[in-house]
């Protein structure tokens, strides 16, 4: 008899559940596991403190990226904190036997930036990491998702998590992407309809014409802010681009026609049932930037700032008051009237190589105006390696862009990279809480495209107008 | 893990919806590599004025909250950052439970995993909370809640009760306050014939 149709989360859920033992949670094996320096001490310290040792090193692949510098390199860490933070990680990796992707090796960088660009993240599997927007790595249809330290240090031990399974929740985006608009407007968008919690309990699957027309780098910038609409993780079925892309990578399968056979098997079948099903059109879709303190607080580049006494909801009223009193904005203000001190491009969620290439195509023969400081953060060694091969730390530089060594940088402001109390920052990373990228700094998420051209305005400025040299 | 059975506590009130790690406790604190001593950070930039003396208009700075070790709070709490710093802080200065209509999945487990009970509530019942914590705090008085684990109740002296949901194995992890990696390593064989199936050579440990 054949089995039911099963969705893209079945397939990888029921390949990976070991067992179910009686009155427990099932036990989830876990094929890659993705450490850095800020979630991770503690859990090596309980397996010391326990006497155990890792099951299976050869999955486990650490970098620091959270809290290092991202200036000259070979120049010690000013902050003895954070210096002791990496130097832990170091000597947790020696003693437990763990690879690691040091500060001064090309292949360092943002967690979620090497997993995918080494071919450690593959299709079908299942990967955790002690951050948020491991969500990322859904974008080669893998089941990744976000931990915390104490589930870390179990899979450090066992190689398996506890975990109930989560529903089943289609995001389809229908139509074909308008032009001007990229893979962060589509996300923000979504993040905006769905609301921060939208996604609770879900793991999503985006689908769709839309989805299926982007390309490997901006189906990871929409996976990774699933977490932003609540969802631990978001996916996309495996296509000819995810393969195309894997082919060659250091760590990719070495029969690769063989993985392939396997992960052409793991799309949803027809008829595979979605515990809920949600359908936007691509043609609705503007550019978009935030006007709060959370990603569902968003609106296009053609609208205003909305006034907090139009939402119906009574926290959606209170949550939009405190966050225009919180980012010094009036309700009514044109989003292109928005005054900007900074600019950053970089993170988790944009500051890979066709990042780079859209804000560098914006800024090529432009300056940034007067008024605005701007950097750009690769998200590892290897895209700023390729960067500089295509000229872009140029086009960067003469800009009058700041040019950086890899790292997570000022998407969150653990290193020295941070805003100032009230500087008004366009960034290109996943989150404008409150105080994020700096106490009292206010943050506004926007693509590459528009941080760029924000950069050269001084204010925000609809890219789909742009003039490119 | 400190297990949990019953807890009787003064309550403290967040009234405000989606209150992020970042904000549970931001991120100059987590530089460190141990995982005590985070309750003097908890909520630190809402909690402080810079010039470092406590900020009045915060609640958990406000008299009802005095010696509080239940938070009352709105909806997706602890949504953003997977640190599990959040509930270390939370746990560190005192609190044991916290009440609320959702939670962000991460923040859930990671509270779990430190004996804090996170307790989910209609919506309508965590306003009545909130009521009786304002009603409380305009005497001049605090308001206490009482958590039963092992019945699934939540309850105050003013005749509110309701029940929780809670996954039973969370729920017994909790009451015996166990080591889930020792009860995983209770299934090493299945965990290795899963390995074996899936063509993986031997586990080093």
């Amino acid at each position: 008899m054949p089995s039911a149709p099963r969705t893209l989360l079945d397939k990888i859920w029921d390949d990976h559940v070991v067992c179910t033992p009686p009155g427990e949670l099932p036990l989830l094996y876990i094929d890659r596991h993705l450490v850095h320096e800020v979630t991770s001490p503690q859990a090596f310290e309980g397996l010391r403190l326990a006497g155990r040792r890792l099951r299976r090193p050869e999955a486990t692949f650490a970098t620091p990226d959270h809290n290092v510098p991202t200036t000259d390199r070979r120049l010690p860490i000013a902050d003895p904190i954070s210096k002791q933070q990496i130097d832990t990680l170091r000597a947790n990796c020696r003693e437990f036997g763990v690879r690691l992707f040091d500060l001064d090796d090309v292949d360092q960088g943002i967690v979620h930036v090497i997993g995918p660009e080494l071919g450690i993240t593959q299709p079908g599997m299942t990967i955790v990491c002690g951050d948020s927007h491991t969500a990322t790595h859904g974008a080669l249809a893998a089941l990744a998702f976000g931990i915390g330290t104490s589930e870390v240090e179990h899979v450090l031990a066992t190689q398996t998590l506890r975990q109930a399974k989560p529903k089943s929740l289609e995001v389809r985006v229908e139509g074909s992407l308008p032009a001007g608009v990229t893979a962060k407007d589509i996300v923000l968008y979504l993040i905006g309809r769905l609301s921060t919690e939208g996604g609770v309990g879900h793991v999503i699957e985006y689908t769709g014409e839309c989805i299926r027309s982007l390309g490997m780098e901006q189906r990871m910038t929409v996976c990774n802010m699933s977490i932003e609409a609540g969802a631990r993780a978001g996916m996309i079925a495996p296509d000819a681009v995810t393969f195309d892309y894997l082919r060659g990578r250091d760590h990719a399968p070495k029969d690769y026609d063989a993985a392939v056979a396997r992960w052409e098997k793991l799309p949803s079948d027809p008829g595979a049932v979605y515990d809920r099903v949600e359908i936007f059109r691509a043609a609705d879709v503007v550019p978009q930037v935030t006007w709060g303190t959370n990603p569902a607080q968003v609106t296009g580049i053609d609208a205003a700032v909305p006034d907090p006494t139009a939402f119906a909801d009574p926290n959606d009223r209170s949550s939009a008051a405190r966050a225009l009193d919180y980012m010094g904005l009036a309700g009514g203000t044109r989003i292109v009237d928005i005054p900007l001190d900074r600019v950053f491009i970089g993170s988790c969620t944009n500051s890979r190589i066709e990042d780079l290439r859209a804000a560098a195509s914006v800024l090529r023969g432009y300056r940034v105006a007067p008024s605005v400081r701007a950097m750009v953060v690769p998200g590892s060694g290897r895209v700023k390696r390729q960067a500089e091969q295509e000229g872009l730390d140029r086009v960067f530089r003469e800009a009058g862009f700041d040019w950086r060594e890899a790292g997570c940088s000022m998407c969150l402001g653990m290193n020295p990279d941070t805003l100032a109390p009230q500087e008004r920052c366009a960034s290109t990373s996943n989150r404008n809480f409150e105080g994020r990228q700096g106490k009292g700094g206010r943050t506004h998420l926007v693509s590459p495209a528009m941080a760029a051209a924000a950069a050269v305005t001084g204010h925000f400025v609809d890219v789909r107008e742009w003039h490119y040299k | 893990m400190q297990s949990f059975t019953t807890h009787t506590g003064i309550v403290a009130a967040i009234d405000r919806a989606n209150v992020d790690t970042d904000q549970i406790i931001p991120k100059q604190f987590l530089k460190r590599i141990e995982r005590t001593g985070f309750g003097q950070f908890l909520f630190f930039d809402w909690r402080f004025l810079p010039d470092g003396s406590p900020n009045p208009d915060f609640e958990l700075n406000q008299p009802p909250a005095a010696g509080a070790s239940i938070l009352l709070a709105r909806r997706n709490f602890g949504c953003g950052s997977s640190r599990e710093h959040a509930p270390w802080a939370l746990a560190d200065y005192g609190f044991r439970a916290v009440v609320a209509p959702t939670f962000a999945d991460i923040f859930f487990n990671n509270c779990v995993q430190n004996g804090i009970v996170p307790i989910r509530l209609d919506e309508s019942d965590v306003d009545e909370l909130f009521r009786r914590f304002n009603a409380a705090a305009a005497e001049g008085g605090q308001y206490h809640l009482h958590v039963d684990l092992k019945a699934c109740t939540v309850s105050d002296d003013a005749g509110f009760q309701r029940s929780f949901a809670v996954d039973p194995f969370r729920r017994q992890c909790l009451l015996e306050g166990l080591d889930d990696i020792a009860l995983t390593m209770r299934h090493t064989d299945e965990i290795a014939a899963w390995e074996t199936a899936h063509g993986l050579p031997a586990a080093a440990h």
